[in-house]
């Protein structure tokens, strides 16, 4: 037993020293154009976080992880935009004039303050997923319901942000990367290298975040959902308030991410809130592993540059070889790569090859404790 | 006569005109044992339902401790003091058994309470002596998933008493479990009356014997009759619906 411990966290110690010497060398040794895409990715695993914990420990498939992504992404390029718009006409962003707008419609006003910024990021998403999650789980709406529901929100938000050219520049989205934040344009490689750090740090804050959510007995709550939630009822829980709140928790990484994602992409878009690209993000948690946090993370990161790079050399490819992933974690991988690691499917693929004996005991004998052996 | 800790006032339950339960009256007082049998499609497990909140009455009323049932959501009625135990046994299969029995002793069940709060030392011991009960003590990081169906049964049972109810809805609490499985069951279930009140719904015969309780037998939504068991078996009515012939006991 304590060998097997021992073993186990000398692997976990590699794992994690080899993370941290990726990281820290990756903006020395990559160049501009692909550390911004690690940047990029990275953000996409703070909400790949969210995903696993709704989807993985709490079984909530939410296909509409688009909206809170984007909500986030448009409060960092609201503030963006007005904080670069003083040398405009009227002090406002330059596309108003486009639709003869010569006020700034009040929802923006807020956004000139950075500290609100910063908050509102999070909290709308985060508030938005609280409300519409709550109005979901409380009529008891679970599953394939749930997810088609998710769905179609993403669907009615993308449609209305992509008509509002007035109040939000429409289909065009609003750039960020000719923007000035603390004196510099945002698309220089320095604030570039600035915010891959910010990401970074943010991914490791998210992970200990959720891991401290799943962790306990708030956690176990979570798994007893996925797994029979009317059990858990009579057992005195009241499911509608721990979804609403995992749900909400989800929606706010969403925006983190979604707001990391466009200072490093230059712009934020109704794309976003494309159907594609939230399917998408699903995908990177079932090939990571589902309910694996480090899974999660792998997945998005992993998966987005195989995306690029193989998008790069063979650019119809990439489609097919994401529908083979996911087709092969649904028929032989359900747990995810992460996971398959993590219940031994190494050991059982190479025994199953003949390369490795078969366990002939029965593992658990020493700790099957009513038959007490005396020494 | 002392008011009753759980009464069905004709109660009726129809299902798209089907009437599962009909004009069902049923009392109990504080710390009876009461077995409850009826052929299958009596309706048991619906009167289950309708105690629980998990079906609502067409008709009728459920008062727990002089207060009306109907309509309360389930899990503000197990926080009243009602368990309730399944068919098949029903746990967390993905959580250890600890963890089974750690979410059923959280009080309160609130979500900040489980995120920053701990377990009580108090809370703590009962998981460990309700381990010990059910005798999963050297089981207590397994998951309940990998249990047998006997110890998932015990398991269950252990997470009912750990909610610490008034009431404790037991159903087919020894189905599939070897005969001293069961033996030790009912003794169980005979400990937790008095302190508890215990409805045991059940089909096994020699089971009901021992908890050698009142028995209540239901058919066709209704109660036919009330009694001891001996008394039972006399019913004629009784030896009609569901019995059959003396022999076949």
């Amino acid at each position: 037993m304590f060998q097997a411990f021992q073993q186990q966290r000398w692997r976990w110690l590699v794992f994690w020293a080899v993370i941290v010497a990726v990281v820290i060398a990756a903006p020395a040794v990559l160049p501009v154009f692909r550390l911004n895409l690690l940047g990029r990715f990275l953000s996409l695993a703070i909400v790949a976080l969210g995903i696993d914990l709704i989807w993985g420990f709490t079984g909530l498939l939410s296909l509409g992880q688009g909206i809170f992504f984007a909500l986030g992404g448009y409060g960092a390029a609201m503030y963006l935009q007005l904080n670069s718009s003083s040398g405009q006409p009227n002090g406002i962003p330059e596309f108003f004039s486009l639709y003869g707008v010569d006020r700034l419609p009040f929802f923006w006003e807020p956004f000139h303050n950075p500290l609100f910024t910063l908050i509102a990021i999070w909290l709308v998403p985060a508030l938005l997923a609280a409300l519409l999650g709550n109005m979901v789980f409380r009529n008891r709406i679970k599953g394939v319901y749930f997810s088609i529901l998710t769905q179609a929100a993403l669907l009615v938000f993308f449609n209305f942000f992509n008509g509002q050219q007035k109040l939000i520049n429409g289909t065009n989205g609003l750039k960020t990367d000719v923007t000035q934040l603390f004196g510099q344009m945002v698309g220089s490689p320095e604030m570039q290298r600035f915010f891959f750090w910010v990401t970074c740090v943010l991914v490791f804050l998210a992970w200990l975040f959720v891991r401290w959510v799943v962790r306990g007995r708030f956690g176990d709550v979570l798994i007893a959902i996925r797994d029979d939630e009317p059990r858990l009822r009579f057992t005195g829980f009241n499911p509608t308030l721990f979804k609403t709140i995992v749900f909400a928790i989800a929606g706010g990484l969403a925006g983190i991410g979604g707001a990391l994602f466009t200072v490093q992409s230059g712009i934020v878009s109704p794309q976003y809130m494309a159907v594609p690209f939230s399917i998408e993000m699903v995908i990177w948690v079932a090939v990571g592993g589902r309910g694996t946090l480090v899974g999660a993370i792998f997945g998005a990161v992993v998966i987005m540059y195989a995306k690029s790079l193989v998008s790069e050399a063979w650019p119809q490819g990439w489609l097919f070889i994401q529908g083979g992933l996911f087709i092969l974690v649904v028929t032989v991988l359900p747990e995810g790569v992460i996971g398959w690691f993590k219940t031994d499917g190494p050991q059982n693929l190479l025994s199953r090859l003949g390369w490795v004996r078969k366990l002939a005991t029965y593992p658990k004998l020493e700790i099957d404790g009513n038959e007490e052996v005396q020494p | 006569m002392t008011t009753p800790l759980l009464e069905l006032r004709q109660i009726t339950v129809s299902f798209d005109g089907f009437l599962a339960l009909r004009d069902l009256n049923l009392s109990l007082q504080s710390g009876e044992l009461r077995a409850v049998i009826g052929p299958n499609g009596a309706g048991k497990t619906t009167f289950l339902d309708v105690i629980t909140g998990k079906t609502k009455p067409t008709e009728g009323q459920v008062v727990f401790k002089g207060r009306s049932l109907v309509g309360t959501r389930e899990h503000r009625i197990a926080r009243l003091g009602i368990g309730r135990k399944f068919q098949s046994p029903r746990v967390f299969e993905k959580l250890s058994v600890q963890e089974n029995l750690a979410l059923a002793v959280s009080r309160p069940k609130q979500p900040l309470d489980l995120l920053f709060g701990r377990l009580t030392a108090d809370q703590r011991d009962q998981v460990q002596r309700l381990m010990e009960i059910v005798n999963l003590q050297n089981r207590a990081d397994w998951l309940a998933g990998s249990l047998s169906h006997g110890q998932k049964q015990w398991l269950e049972i252990a997470m009912l008493v750990g909610q610490d109810p008034d009431l404790l809805l037991v159903d087919e609490p020894v189905a599939g479990l070897t005969d001293e499985e069961t033996d030790l069951t009912a003794d169980l279930l005979k400990s937790l009356a008095g302190e508890h009140t215990v409805l045991v719904i059940e089909h096994d015969m020699e089971f009901i014997r021992r908890l050698n309780s009142p028995v209540t037998v239901l058919h066709q939504g209704h109660v036919l009759c009330e009694g001891s068991m001996d008394q039972i078996q006399q019913d004629p009515q009784v030896i009609e619906v569901y019995l059959g012939t003396q022999e076949e006991m």
